[in-house]
């Protein structure tokens, strides 16, 4: 009791003291809670980048900082917590497993405004956003699905959560679409940055017969693998990986997150700033593909380009019916299409792909 | 379920390979804590020599020149070790914390240039008529020669330790430094040449990596190997042979689970993917549960005033 009033009184003097320094200073200040490093060359790299067009933005009128390599889980709170009673104003935690800890962490400081990515779950001072990635992840299987030979697709999961089975499940439909025969064989690695096991992911999947390797890790690990075994595409995940190019990696899915930090900094800045939820895709930009290669016959990339383009413009949705869910239930009827309330939340593979997902 | 679709020969030569930055970190640090020091810095050492390794290789085009800077790289890390905690007597356990830390930070910046970069290959071993045996020839004689080092260091170190006087000196000295001393033993000097050879260690399996394995340079990329390399040693209570069990275990179970996976078993992807600490651990504990064999002085200061 005596010791968590004392730290309790000491947490609440730092917090003034921080408060005070805030206001002494105009400088908004900017935090970034990283999944890996910031030299991943995937998903982590795009943030930081997304981290300096802040800076480059707002120069003088903002500050950042950032910590790399953040356990999800509890350790996360304690450096959110930190960032917090260092006086940011605003707070980006970047992977899904922070969705707890950011709703914990900001009950406690509602006068930082924080932002969690890949999440559902919001507050008074907690936005989400998120892109929509399974929108590239069509554009993969579109071009997987033509490319393969061996009809078998590797495919190298991080967590079984929704985002990442809403992009397997719209690869293998764009692959399924233009190759009944193809298969997918999935391997959960159960990390976001492990370039060994990555790496060792991708060398069974060949061993195995794949001949392209889709994956959703944040290293490059899987590119050097497939580029070791010759003869596999590969494609580049979060950022361009373009030093992979043009074989084996013939295309990418890029985040871009730069317009949306500079534009919620400026929100806070402004004091417009307000819980919102933001999913934005191909259209909008925040997702991109990077460079189709000449590894890809020319009318394959146009057919993937064509599908882009619909997907852009809003005329077609990945997920249109008709579609059923593995267990041959319906899930969308002919010409209906998801709504995002199933995207966010989704659970089941669509009818074909083996194996169950791990609860 | 389809089994067949897991091809035994790749499966092995592949945990071979897996293995292998495992043994050599966790050798090294056998060594270390046999002398009765507690370095906890392999994981920055590892990737110190990962880097190292990796950017020699590189610039020369010579993977073997890598392998020998990686090894020299984890030594003068080490040293940085060796200094604070023999001379300066500054605490084992924060000192090789720091040093992890440390050899994170360093490799990323020294780092910087090599990402996406493709190093020069290492040729497998000329076996000649060997290699052409059907499975054998595949899995156990298509290696680089850095493997078979890993494994002759294995064998080196269980016969140092136990036939050779250096390694009755090196026993002493990690059971009982006042003793040693007393003998006339340079306890500062016999463990300061043990965090050598360790961090030598630990860089060779982080160019392991980095060169064979994946191989690539990338920030933070041995994620973890050197804490699992620590635990090993505890788990095969200090003995090389043990080590080179837990290792190949490790590996193997590793390599399996992913094969299984892939091969679409039916077993939930969760077991599955803890299988490998949790098989590893148990085999360790359960063979020795003889005796307790944790060196006497491990993690205890010596100053020869004491």
């Amino acid at each position: 009791m005596k010791l968590s009033t004392l730290l309790t009184s000491a947490a609440l003097a730092l917090g003034v003291a921080g408060g005070a320094y805030a206001d002494a200073h105009e400088k908004t200040k900017v935090g970034f809670v990283f999944v890996g490093p910031v030299g991943d060359g995937g998903w982590t790299y795009e943030h930081n980048q997304g981290r300096l067009a802040v800076e480059k933005e707002f120069g003088d009128a903002v500050e950042t900082v950032f910590v790399e390599s953040v356990a999800e889980g509890p350790d996360s709170e304690r450096v959110m917590t930190q960032m917090a009673l260092d006086g940011a104003d605003l707070i980006f935690t970047t992977s899904f497993g922070y969705m707890d800890p950011t709703i914990n962490i900001a009950a406690k400081f509602p006068d930082v405004k924080f932002e969690h990515a890949t999440g559902y779950k919001r507050a008074d001072n907690v936005s989400t956003y998120s892109a929509r990635f399974y929108e590239g992840r069509a554009i993969q299987g579109h071009i997987a699905g033509k490319m393969t030979k061996s009809n078998i697709i590797g495919y190298i999961g991080s967590f079984p959560i929704p985002e990442v089975i809403r992009g397997i499940n719209s690869a293998y439909i764009h692959a399924k679409k233009v190759n009944p025969d193809v298969e997918f064989k999935i391997v959960w690695a159960y990390t976001w940055f492990d370039p060994a096991k990555e790496a060792d992911a991708a060398k069974v999947l060949i061993e195995q017969g794949a001949d392209v390797i889709l994956q959703h890790t944040d290293s490059t690990a899987p590119q050097a693998a497939a580029q070791e075994a010759g003869n596999v595409i590969t494609f580049g995940q979060a950022s361009d990986m373009a030093q992979y190019a043009p074989s084996p990696r013939v295309s990418s899915i890029i985040d871009n997150w730069a317009p949306y930090y500079i534009a919620r900094t400026k929100a806070v800045m402004d004091g417009t700033w307000e819980s919102k939820d933001t999913w934005d895709g191909i259209g909008a930009g925040m997702v991109s593909i990077g460079e189709i290669s000449d590894a890809v016959p020319a009318d394959v990339k146009e057919e993937a380009l064509a599908l882009k383009a619909s997907i852009a413009d809003g005329s077609y949705h990945p997920f249109t019916g008709p579609l059923k869910k593995q267990d041959g239930s319906d899930f969308l009827a002919e010409g209906e299409t998801a709504d995002d309330g199933t995207l966010a939340g989704m659970n089941f593979y669509v009818e074909g792909i083996k194996g169950d997902i791990p609860k | 379920m389809d089994l067949s679709v897991i091809n035994p020969v790749l499966f092995v030569a592949g945990f071979l390979v897996a293995a292998t930055p495992l043994i050599f970190a966790a050798l090294g640090e056998l060594v270390v804590e046999r002398s009765g020091v507690l370095n906890l810095g392999v994981e920055g050492m590892m990737i110190i020599g990962a880097i190292c390794g990796f950017a020699t290789a590189v610039e020369t085009g010579s993977p073997i020149l890598g392998f020998f800077a990686a090894a020299v790289g984890g030594a003068v890390l080490s040293l940085l070790f060796a200094f604070l905690t023999q001379i300066t007597l500054a605490n084992q356990v924060a000192s090789g914390l720091a040093l992890t830390l440390f050899g994170l930070g360093f490799s990323a910046l020294l780092g910087q240039r090599y990402v996406g970069v493709k190093p020069p290959r290492l040729a497998e071993v000329n076996f000649g008529p060997l290699h052409d045996i059907p499975v054998l020839g595949p899995v156990l004689f298509s290696h680089d020669i850095i493997l078979y080092l890993g494994l002759v260091l294995v064998a080196a170190v269980w016969a140092g330790l136990k036939f050779t006087r250096a390694g009755l000196v090196l026993r002493a000295v990690g059971e009982n430094h006042d003793a040693a001393h007393a003998l006339g033993y340079k306890v500062v000097r016999i463990r300061t040449l043990a965090i050598m050879f360790g961090g030598a260690c630990a860089g060779l399996g982080g160019a392991y990596i980095s060169l064979i394995r994946v191989p690539q340079w990338t920030e933070g990329m041995t994620a973890g190997v050197g804490w699992i390399a620590l635990a090993l040693v505890v788990f095969a209570s200090w003995k090389p042979w043990r080590l080179l069990l837990g290792a190949y275990l490790f590996g193997g179970i590793t390599q399996l689970q992913l094969n299984l996976q892939g091969a679409g078993v039916a077993i939930p992807v969760e077991y599955l993917a803890m299988s490998p600490y949790v098989i590893t651990i148990l085999v360790l504990v359960v063979l020795s549960a003889d005796k307790n064999a944790a060196p006497a002085s491990l993690g205890r200061t010596f100053h020869a005033s004491s």
